[in-house]
């Protein structure tokens, strides 16, 4: 333990060794709160996207990218009927209902989408429904009327004759002030109180209606939206562990079974050792990208498959011709006679005496290898080979390079999951860099 | 090649030389064909474990047969049900003609020679610039683009990494060389990574360079300015490689250099006074060329395998991108064909290296010479 904790000692005098395991360590907190704050089950439902991120925006820069550019662009507003007072009349058969959703604008910028959903229960028929806008100047827009079932959305943004009516989009030109809404001008946002009326007619006594106003902002959370609404938080959240996970078992699979094979290899010697050459030799012809493409391809996209691909090929992997120079020396070594000398059996000889002699060496490669892994599921990702229900960075990148995100402005699309991916890799990097030169002693002088 | 005590010829030395380093030569040639025969082995036997291949053929077989029936005039007037038994019977000589119908052990070794002759078949769904179905001639079409790119981005990056390494051991400790120090793990990310950083700024942000493509469209008129709107295309994945792996090479090519500088010969070179670029080219750097070629073959082989994402990334229209469209269109023959080349490709890179080895280290010739 004391060569350790002089290893540790040694570490600390490395700046960026320190700055290396801080990173680690935050990514491996984030990596475990992740799953806490999201259960597994729950981010793969998300991350199937769909009606549940229905009230999110398109396409929203994260909210902290206002404080950057001095903006002061809109979040979304979600106004229930639920929290509003309605008014309402009795008829032969149904009733009439009146509610006001009243809300504030603040913001310079225009709402991206403007939607109302609405829920009906127990009705005898389609109940009818009527919505009006006022703006804060007192001017007054119909928006239209028409039935609607159980479960419907009024898609304001959409609605043809509005923008006609007013030669914008609804959600620019509803938000406009008047003397900015004749063509050719650049519409100006009036600010104050806005209020959406909501005139419905229900048919049967127990029927009931709630309506929700979504105001769609342009910035959301801390991580902003993709083109499905999805919070691209789960995925830049779940992402840590996925990545940590798959790096970490891919460089311990691959360090561990190629150690050993070079181990076993110079162990035994002649027709083993040549055997174990000359299949090091073809792996090294075998292209480990395309036979994942192919694979991916042509079976499944799953990550596991990936990683025990990955592991596979690289058994015998070029590691094996470095390990073996190392070995080779040790084999002679005295101590590894008095092991024969007590009767020790080969596998024995290999699995306690060589291997555990070359493992401090081998830490350092073992560390640098843990970010090859991890950009090397994001490239399976970006190149549409992602596992299909896992939410990771390498996804987010291919969603944003599918949408050419970079040429629609969508910065922080590519920059987030890109800024954690070099953060991962620094991290391990950095470590072991400086591991390097603290482990390896012909390196600790320079 | 010196010999004191028995003075020869250059002539005659020259033809020893050579006398040991055919037979060297064809031996390792022979090695490495055995090598790529068994990796197009194993791809193959990878890709036909779903039974892919075999569902391929009968279906390529099938629709040969069809339009070769169809489209001959002396079936014109023959009802369809009397044409489609002899389109069956014909199928199924065909089916026995290529021995499907026999174990796919037997089988397998057509295969395996159909790709190693380089007769990888017609693609499913795509087709090259000229209209050519032939899977080799999409990838011949396609091979210069990449060899082009990923020669230059090696070449550039493998001379200046040893150029700057060698100036750097030589003021070991100087800023320079902590910054180099402090850099090099920026090299754990790939080039295509840094690729979509500098999209993003030199496309983007401020829009000086293109963000993608080989030639601007459409392709401008006469050679010179071909080829300027070619190198423009070139700049940022050039750079994007660069990046991803010059600080690395220094560090590694400058520990290297620093190790050798402190043997005893390079000691008693400097003790006798010689100058230091002497010291550099004959004690240096003549002992090192060994390694320093091994791992630019390395480099080479590693890049071979990292071209599919950047040349995605940067829309270059190369191997990689190929093989990209070949998996959207989920085109297998196109798929395999790939692979086949680069197998091909790595065992030339290893036997050009091995080549280069015996000329320049005389005890892998004699020992090439003698097994």
């Amino acid at each position: 333990m004391t060569s350790f904790s002089r290893a540790v000692a040694e570490l600390k005098r490395y700046p960026s060794a320190v700055a290396g395991l801080l990173l680690i360590a935050l990514l491996l907190l984030a990596g475990i709160f992740a799953p806490l704050y999201i259960p597994y089950g729950e981010a793969l439902a998300k991350w199937r996207g769909g009606d549940a991120w229905r009230m999110y925006p398109v396409n929203a820069a994260p909210a902290w990218t206002d404080w950057l550019t001095g903006n002061n662009n809109p979040r979304t507003q979600i106004l229930s009927t639920r929290d509003a007072s309605r008014t309402q009349a009795h008829f032969a058969g149904g009733r009439q209902e009146h509610i006001a959703l009243h809300f504030d604008y603040e913001a310079d910028g225009f709402p991206s989408e403007l939607n109302v959903f609405l829920q009906t229960d127990r009705s005898a028929r389609a109940p009818f429904v009527r919505l009006t806008w006022l703006t804060p100047s007192g001017e007054r827009f119909l928006l239209g009327g028409q039935r609607v079932s159980a479960a419907d959305r009024i898609s304001i943004s959409q609605h043809q004759l509005l923008s006609q009516r007013l030669g914008q989009a609804p959600h620019v030109g509803l938000f406009a002030q008047p003397a900015s809404r004749k063509s050719g001008a650049t519409p100006v946002v009036q600010k104050g109180r806005y209020t959406l009326a909501i005139d419905a007619i229900l048919f049967g006594d127990e029927a009931t209606l709630e309506a929700d106003l979504v105001v769609y902002g342009r910035v959301h959370g801390i991580a902003g939206t993709d083109h499905q609404r999805r919070d691209l938080l789960v995925a830049l959240l779940w992402g840590i562990p996925i990545a940590l996970a798959f790096g970490l078992l891919a460089a311990v699979g691959t360090t561990l079974t190629t150690l050993f094979i070079a181990a076993a290899g110079v162990w035994y010697g002649g027709w083993r050792d040549a055997l174990i050459q000359r299949l090091t030799e073809i792996n090294m012809i075998l292209p480990l990208l395309p036979i994942l493409v192919m694979i991916g391809a042509l079976y499944s996209t799953s990550i596991w498959l990936m990683l025990g691909v990955v592991v596979l090929l690289s058994i015998f992997g070029g590691g094996i011709k470095m390990y073996r120079a190392m070995l080779l020396p040790i084999k002679q070594a005295p101590y590894i006679e008095a092991a024969r000398a007590y009767g020790a059996g080969g596998f024995r000889i290999v699995i306690r005496y060589m291997i555990p002699r070359v493992l401090p060496v081998l830490i350092p490669t073992f560390v640098t290898l843990i970010p090859t892994f991890v950009f090397l599921e994001a490239s399976l990702a970006v190149l549409g080979l992602g596992d299909p229900v896992l939410p990771t960075w390498g996804k987010i990148l291919n969603d944003a390079q599918t949408q050419s995100a970079l040429y629609n402005g969508y910065y922080y699309w590519v920059l987030a999951p890109a800024v954690l991916l070099m953060l991962t890799g620094l991290g391990f990097a950095m470590l072991g860099f400086a591991m390097d030169r603290v482990f390896n002693p012909r390196l600790r002088s320079l | 090649m010196k010999n004191t005590s028995r003075p020869i010829s250059k002539a005659t030395a020259i033809r020893q030389n050579l006398s040991r380093f055919i037979p060297f030569a064809l031996l390792r040639l022979l090695g490495l064909f055995i090598t790529v025969v068994i990796g197009v082995y194993l791809t193959i036997l990878i890709a036909n474990m779903g039974g892919k291949v075999d569902e391929l053929r009968l279906l390529q077989i099938r629709t040969t047969v069809g339009e070769q029936v169809r489209a001959d005039p002396a079936f014109f007037d023959m009802p369809v049900a009397e044409r489609d038994d002899i389109i069956e019977s014909r199928v199924t000589l065909e089916v026995k003609r290529r021995r499907l119908d026999q174990p796919f052990v037997a089988r397998s070794i057509d295969y395996l020679l159909a790709a190693v002759r380089l007769d990888l078949g017609r693609s499913e769904e795509m087709h090259s610039d000229s209209g050519a179905r032939e899977v080799s001639a999409i990838i011949l079409e396609r091979l210069p683009a990449t060899l082009l790119l990923f020669g230059t981005a090696n070449l550039a990056v493998f001379f200046s990494a040893v150029f700057f390494a060698l100036r750097l051991s030589r003021r070991y400790g100087s800023w320079m060389d902590r910054a180099v120090i402090a850099l090099a793990p920026t090299s754990a990310a790939p080039a295509w990574f840094f690729g979509i950083f500098l999209i993003l700024v030199f496309a983007f942000l401020t829009p000086v360079l293109p963000a993608g493509g080989m030639v601007h469209v459409p392709p401008p008129e006469g050679r010179l300015a071909w080829g300027l709107s070619v190198a423009q295309h070139m700049v940022l994945p050039l750079a994007a490689m660069f990046f991803s792996s010059i600080f690395i090479s220094i560090y590694s090519w400058r520990t290297f250099f620093l190790i050798h500088s402190s043997e005893d010969y390079v000691e008693m070179a400097r003790a006798k006074g010689l100058p230091g670029r002497l010291i550099e080219k004959r004690y240096v750097l003549r002992p090192a060329l060994s390694p320093i070629i091994t791992s630019f073959a390395l480099m080479l082989i590693g890049l071979w395998s990292g071209a599919i994402i950047l040349e995605q990334v940067f829309n270059w229209p190369g191997l990689g991108s190929l093989i990209f469209r070949a998996i959207g269109h989920r085109d297998t023959p196109m798929i395999i064909g790939s692979v086949v080349i680069f197998a091909y490709l790595l065992a030339i890179t290893v036997f050009l290296l091995d080549i280069l080895y015996a000329i320049l280290d005389p005890r892998v010739r004699i020992q090439g010479g003698r097994s």
